[in-house]
């Protein structure tokens, strides 16, 4: 780990305990980059939105960070996964406005908005995967 | 990590210590309402100046919180919103509806202030 510049962590999401320890360890991840403070608390807000929806839904999950490299760019790469029930309609799910339990998150969508990428597989009955990009400037 | 809520003339004043969890949100939701009822107070200041991050779930018990107040006949001030926190907030859409704000704790203060004076508590400020 110590050779290179890459940097991996990896966690499971059991609790609401592992939600806040998820964005505390994305956000340590990425202030060793070249991010701006309010970059940071993006980076650290969406991993806590996606996250909760994980233990929220499919009850537990896992969430793996890292630092990439894509040509001359740096970025943090975060990727959830879950074997929940998954989202019957994904095209509605990334609706702006749509949500499930009683308006509780703002929803993919608007984790979507804090992002440079994010790409969302879901099956129903096997689960969800979520990968969420973010380059520094 | 619980947050202590402080009794200051007729309001009340909860400083967060440190980030929260879902259920540790959702305790100081609980006892704010039943501190509120207590001491009668007329406000409840709420610092959040150490949190580097509002989500969706702190922002909906945030309005929670100010909702349940105002049905007890108090108001809620959320103070001390950090400028990342606020981009980030608007970026994903957060508002919190039925808390007025104020930049500081000493800024809150003085609103709770002028309000007494006033005599008008209910007042919204946002």
């Amino acid at each position: 780990m110590s050779q290179t510049m890459e940097r991996e962590t990896a966690m499971p999401l059991r609790s609401d305990l592992d939600v806040l320890k998820a964005r505390q360890q994305g956000k340590e991840l990425a202030a060793g980059m070249r991010f701006t403070s309010s970059e940071l608390t993006i980076i650290a807000t969406a991993i806590s939105e996606i996250a909760r929806n994980t233990v929220l839904y499919a009850r537990s999950g896992r969430l793996m960070m890292k630092t990439i490299q894509r040509g001359p760019k740096r970025g943090i790469e975060i990727i959830i996964e879950d074997h929940g029930p998954g989202i019957t309609d994904l095209g509605m799910a990334m609706q702006d406005g749509y949500s499930t339990s009683h308006g509780l998150g703002i929803g993919l969508p608007g984790t979507k908005r804090l992002m440079d990428e994010f790409e969302i597989t879901s099956e129903v009955g096997k689960g969800t995967r979520i990968v969420m990009k973010k380059w520094e400037r | 990590m619980q947050v202590p809520i402080l009794k200051q003339e007729d309001f009340l004043i909860a400083s967060i210590q440190g980030a929260l969890s879902d259920a540790e949100l959702l305790a100081l939701r609980d006892q704010v309402v039943a501190k509120i009822r207590h001491f009668r107070a007329r406000a409840i200041i709420i610092d959040v100046t150490v949190l580097d991050l509002l989500d969706s779930f702190a922002a909906r018990t945030l309005r929670s919180i100010a909702q349940m107040t105002r049905l007890l006949g108090a108001q809620t001030i959320v103070v001390g919103i950090q400028p990342e926190v606020a981009m980030a907030m608007v970026q994903l859409g957060l508002r919190l509806e039925g808390a007025s704000i104020a930049m500081d704790l000493e800024d809150g203060l003085l609103i709770l202030r002028n309000r007494g004076m006033q005599g008008d508590v209910s007042n919204d400020g946002t």
